[in-house]
């Protein structure tokens, strides 16, 4: 017989105000197997876990049982403790009797005190056939990949790179920089956006640690924590780097003018183009859909005008395949697509309804207009501008229910430049509620009010043009009035969505994403740069919006988290694993198909069956990349896996002890 | 193709234009027209607004006459008349309770087999070959604001176009030769249900239809609802006292511009008893 | 100034009236008031479709049974289509009316005389099982004691043979009559009202 403790909980009232303590504390020390039983305020504090560690002594327990909270908030630190008390930590078993038992059952003290016996009988039924289990070492690969080159992954790379491990960093746009770079001003200190952000790009293509893949896209990861590989395709852009020295003969000399993405089509590039003047690397590509000698046959202007001989038309898509430590995923943001959905506010047919982000391209210095704030359908200055908030934020019905976090800021620093450039300016904010918490958000906030812009609390329902205006029809909801601007120019707030590959790159790296389609964290408040499969991080807002600020910060605790991985040569991993009893497996592999993590492989073993040798398939775990779901267990038809600490006989126990058989 | 009509009760009164244009131009593309025989009002606003039951009791005795005629289909000139129908069939199609409930007030037991449609919606569902081969006197010259409104496309559940920019009706007339103008008002409600109590509220609603009609070029309107049509044409004298300028558009259905595409006589298809006279286009073509 | 709301005020139960009827979660909205940004109607209420939603939130029940914006919605669903919380104001609307109907409230002005002209569509449908329009007409007249409105409109139409002073009866009128018996007290209860 087990000599088990059981240390009850009451978590402040959080427990104690519901379930009757000291009753629990009575009744379990009835349960077979149960030698010591006590309970105590806050058991995860110093001296809660003091008293776990000398009962252990005292009373020689060999089983714990500690009845709290989630597995999730406090397993670690109970493990430690039963550690410190001399015992192997997975001697210990957690029963919940907060969430599962006191937040859910306020209104009935004496059944939640009922129910938190029959959770504590569960949890010594199975603390009863626990079995020691030890973690193993697996060597680490000192090197990340960093999957998107915007102001994360950037801030990510150089961090790492500092600390003296080698990055990747892998871009599938021509250049790095991502949004950021494309904006003008940012809020709320109104410093430029690029001067700000070029210098960083400069830092980290030229790290010596760094190494920059453009035109990358990742195909392929495998592998597990600590020993991933990595398969990423380079497309070909038929120009030789190694020789090109940027000299900007080609793109002058091309004669095909493409619209630019970069500055949303509102200017032009050749087929053979730099995105912006500041580009990293600061090099062309050939862009295949439009270039002439690509799609006709003919032509090679630019490389007959290439002093360096750096064209390369028969260049080909190449394959890199890399080991790495650990991948972090910054793959970023796209705007919503209103134009698709909002047919009130004009499907997009109406050139002077633009985005927030044609208008940073637009006011910036260096974008299509030269910093000029134009209709775009005449080119005149509009005298009254209006901003719409949440175009697709808060809106289940045509976009997203989440909030978009940046957009009221962003549209107070655009209203501010408006009032700033166009003297005599409108301008009026139609919002729903102005979100400012930042330091220093709701400062600007106020600023922007004083400047001039005009607040009005309510929604859009429509947009149409009349004669040379747009007619706002909007509301003020304070006021319980309909209000009617005539602006000469809209500009909306539209929502921020994942990136158009984040469900290919989720697929790939196996990680999960929200139904919006951001990746999931592994916790919303204690994990928020780690997923659930180990080794892949996530950075930026490809986790969900962030304005600046917040990605900078997020991406820092990102590099943090994955320099605290690789600082050792070697890494110890979970020993709550599945593992396969090859006698009973039939080699189905049903268990590689339900296996989220592809930690299930096939492998073929003799084996002597009257007395000849056969060779058979059985399904092997790969202990690095399991995460101890189960699902293979559960899958298994012949019985054959079993996940250790969650075994197939400690479940049927628990399950007897909870229904009192 | 046989399919049952809907007149509804304005056939004979202030939508005449219209139950003569439909039945003439039908006639003329091989679609029968079978009334139920004891069809009865749908309801209208004033029955949903009192009570919901007798709005659907009313609605699915109709139906039901469909049914029992062996028909699948339902087809209803008016715009309002057709979604009172659509929404009907719409609720007790996935009601069984409320099916029960509804044929025990009408005494005839419907199994809510029938397919409502508009009559726009089963034109525009002919074939483009098949409509152009029928034009044989193409509406060169007509710049034409086609106007929605509310029932054909809202709410989604009965809507047969998009809501915001609807292109149904213009399709079809372009195919019949006409130009049609990309407006801003095509499905702003013209107030026709307030008619009657409120005539000075549904002047200003009407006038910013035939204001942004005009704006956009338009020399007329076409319909395909029996209530929007008779609210503007009978309303321009008042708006143009509204708004200070004289404003004539003709009118239309819809149905009475295809007719006159396909080569019916004028009088077959009754332009000639609008309020805004709709004559002087008309002798454009003819 | 008005008077401060009180709460509570039996909010919970009237919201809940008003959703079991409109079968809409009132609760939902969020004020955003895109609803009455794009109301054609909302210029001539008194109160604005947003306002509407926040009063039932708030239990105001006789606030809004009483007012004309109810009876002025013309149930054309623009703001049912554009509401970002998937509400229908409009049946959010609609089930007003007909609590308002269940409650003998008819409201004023504007408002009563849609409600009036409701009772008076339904009174002629109720005897002939359609619509007589002239006849709906002349009563509406009477109800609301203006007895020329809309001549003007009633002689263009006659100008052009677009009013039929006979009228058209469904055959199995006994049918009609059952579905109104059933469901209808309060038709009754006006036209009684009428003869006073």
């Amino acid at each position: 017989m087990h000599r088990i403790g059981v240390f009850v909980c009451w978590c402040g009232s959080n427990i104690g105000g519901v379930v009757d303590v000291p009753r629990v504390v009575r009744e379990v020390a009835k349960l077979p197997g149960v030698v010591y039983s006590t309970d105590y305020k806050y058991m995860c504090s110093e001296p809660g876990q003091g008293m776990i560690i000398r009962a252990i002594r005292e009373h020689r327990l060999d089983r714990v049982v500690v009845a709290s909270c989630s597995p999730r908030l406090h397993e670690d630190t109970f493990r430690k403790a039963v550690l410190l008390g001399g015992l192997n930590p997975y001697l210990l078993e957690m029963a919940n009797i907060r969430e599962h038992c006191s937040w859910v059952h306020q209104n009935d003290p004496e059944k939640a005190s009922e129910k938190a016996v029959a959770i504590i009988r569960r949890a010594v039924a199975k603390a009863a056939r626990l079995e020691p289990l030890v973690q193993k070492r697996i060597p680490v690969t000192r090197r990340v990949l960093v999957v998107g080159g915007g102001i994360a992954g950037i801030q990510a790379a150089l961090d790492i790179a500092e600390a003296g491990y080698d990055v990747v960093l892998a871009e599938k746009q021509p250049t790095i920089g991502g949004k950021m770079v494309l904006l003008d001003k940012t809020f709320p200190t109104l410093d430029c956006s690029a001067c700000i952000s070029t210098p960083k790009m400069v830092s980290v293509a030229r790290h010596p640690n760094v190494l920059l893949l453009t035109c990358a896209e990742v195909e392929e990861i495998r592998g597990f924590v600590g020993n991933f590989n990595v398969t990423v395709r380079l497309k070909a852009i038929s120009v030789d780097y190694d020789k090109c020295t940027g000299c900007g003969t080609c793109w002058e000399k091309c004669p095909t003018k493409v619209p630019n993405e970069f500055d949303l089509g509102m200017s032009y590039r050749k087929a053979i183009y730099l995105p912006f003047a500041q580009a990293m690397p600061n090099k062309p590509v050939i862009d295949r859909e439009h270039c002439r000698f690509f799609t006709q046959g003919k032509c090679r202007v630019c490389e007959k005008v290439c002093p360096a001989q750096a064209i390369n038309y028969a260049d080909q898509d190449k394959f890199v395949t890399l080991q790495v430590g650990a991948v972090l995923l910054a793959t970023g943001y796209e705007l919503f697509d209103w134009a698709s959905v909002y047919g009130e506010y004009g499907y997009g047919r109406y050139p002077d309804v633009i985005t927030g982000l044609h208008f940073e391209r637009m006011v910036n210095a260096g974008g299509p207009t030269g910093g000029k704030i134009v209709r775009p359908s005449d080119g005149t200055e509009p005298k009254t501008v209006v901003f719409v908030q949440c175009v697709g934020s808060r809106d289940e019905a045509k976009g997203k229910e989440y909030c978009s976090r940046v957009c009221c800021m962003y549209t107070a620093k655009q209203a501010h430049q408006v009032l700033e450039k166009i003297p005599g300016a409108e301008v009026y904010v139609f919002y729903i509620d102005v979100r400012c918490a930042g330091k220093g958000y709701e400062e600007f906030y106020l600023r922007a009010l004083h400047e001039g812009a005009q607040y009005i609390r309510g929604r859009v329902s429509k947009i149409y043009p009349e004669e040379k205006k747009l007619i706002v029809k909007g509301a003020d909801t304070l006021l319980g009035r309909p209000v009617e601007v005539a602006a000469d120019l809209v500009v909306l707030a539209t929502a921020m969505i994942p990136s158009q590959d984040a469900a290919k790159v989720a697929r790939v790296a196996g990680i999960s994403a929200d139904r919006d389609g951001f990746f999931l964290e592994a916790h919303p408040k204690l994990r928020p740069v780690e997923t659930n499969t180990a080794g892949i991080f996530l950075a930026g807002t490809c986790q969900g919006p962030k304005d600046i600020p917040d990605t900078v910060a997020h991406a820092g605790a990102a590099a943090a988290k994955i320099c605290t991985l690789l600082a050792r040569p070697e890494m110890t991993i979970e020993p709550v694993a599945a593992e396969v009893n090859q006698k009973l497996c039939t080699g189905c592999l049903l268990c590689r198909d339900v296996c989220p993590y592809r930690a299930v492989e096939a492998k073929e073993i003799e084996e002597k069956k009257n007395g000849v040798l056969q060779r058979r398939v059985v399904a092997e775990v790969n202990s690095g990349l399991c995460q101890g779901c189960g699902a293979c267990a559960a899958g298994c038809r012949s019985g054959a896996i079993d996940l250790k600490g969650f075994t197939n006989e400690q479940l049927a126990a628990e399950v007897a002890a909870l229904c009192g058989w | 193709m046989k399919i049952a009509y809907f007149p509804g009760c304005c056939y004979e009164t202030s939508a005449r234009e219209y139950d003569v244009s439909t039945r003439a131009v039908c006639r003329h593309l091989g679609i029968e027209l079978v009334e139920p025989p004891d069809w009865n009002c749908c309801g209208s606003t004033p029955a949903h607004s009192t009570d919901r039951l007798l709005a659907l009791a009313m609605a699915a005795r109709n139906l039901a006459q469909v049914e029992e005629m062996g028909l699948a289909e339902v087809t209803a000139s008016c715009a309002l008349c057709y979604q009172r129908l659509a929404l009907t069939q719409a609720e007790l199609a996935e009601n069984g309770e409320l099916l029960a409930e509804v044929n025990r007030l009408t005494g005839r037991p419907y199994r809510a087999t029938v397919k409502v449609r508009p009559v726009l919606d089963i034109i525009a569902g002919l074939g483009e070959e098949e409509f152009r081969s029928r034009v044989v006197r193409p509406l060169n010259g007509f710049k034409i604001a086609a106007y929605y409104g509310c029932l054909l496309v809202r709410p989604s559940k009965t809507k047969v176009d998009d809501p915001e920019n609807p292109q149904m009706m213009d399709r079809v007339l372009r195919l019949a030769g006409a130009e049609t103008v990309d407006w801003t008002h095509k499905t702003e409600c013209c107030g026709a249900s307030l008619a009657i109590s409120n005539e000075e509220v549904v002047v200003r609603m009407v006038a910013r239809i035939i204001k942004a009609a005009a704006l956009a070029g338009a020399d007329c309107i076409a319909t395909a609802c029996a209530m929007c049509h008779f609210n503007l044409d009978i309303r321009q004298e008042k708006v143009s006292r509204l708004l200070g300028k004289k404003y004539s558009l003709p009118v239309f259905y819809f149905t009475q511009l295809l007719g006159l595409a396909m080569g019916l006589n004028p009088k077959e298809v009754c332009v000639h008893t609008h309020f805004v006279d709709a004559r002087p286009l008309v002798k454009k073509i003819i | 100034m008005q008077q401060a709301i009180a709460l509570p005020g039996g909010s919970a139960r009237f919201c809940a009236e008003v959703e079991e009827i409109s079968g809409q979660d009132v609760r939902r909205c969020y004020q955003c008031g895109k609803c009455t940004a794009g109301c054609p109607l909302a210029f001539t209420m008194d109160l604005a479709p947003n306002q509407v939603m926040r009063m039932v939130q708030l239990g105001m029940e006789n606030e809004v049974l009483n007012s004309q914006a109810v009876w002025l919605c013309a149930y054309c669903l623009t703001c049912t289509v554009r509401c970002p919380r998937q509400i229908s104001v409009g049946d959010v609307m609609d089930g007003l009316r007909i609590l308002a109907r269940q409650k003998g409230i008819l409201g004023s002005g504007r408002g009563r005389r849609v409600a009036l002209f409701n009772e008076s569509f339904l009174a002629s449908v109720k005897r002939l099982g359609r619509l007589y329009e002239f006849g709906a007409m002349l009563l509406y007249n009477l109800k609301s004691g203006r007895l020329f409105q809309n001549a003007d409109v009633g002689l263009k139409m006659f100008l052009r043979g677009k009013l039929k002073l006979g009228t058209t009866r469904v055959k199995k009128i006994a049918e009609m009559r059952n579905i109104f018996k059933q469901r209808l007290p309060a038709v009754r209860q006006e036209r009684e009202g009428v003869r006073r």
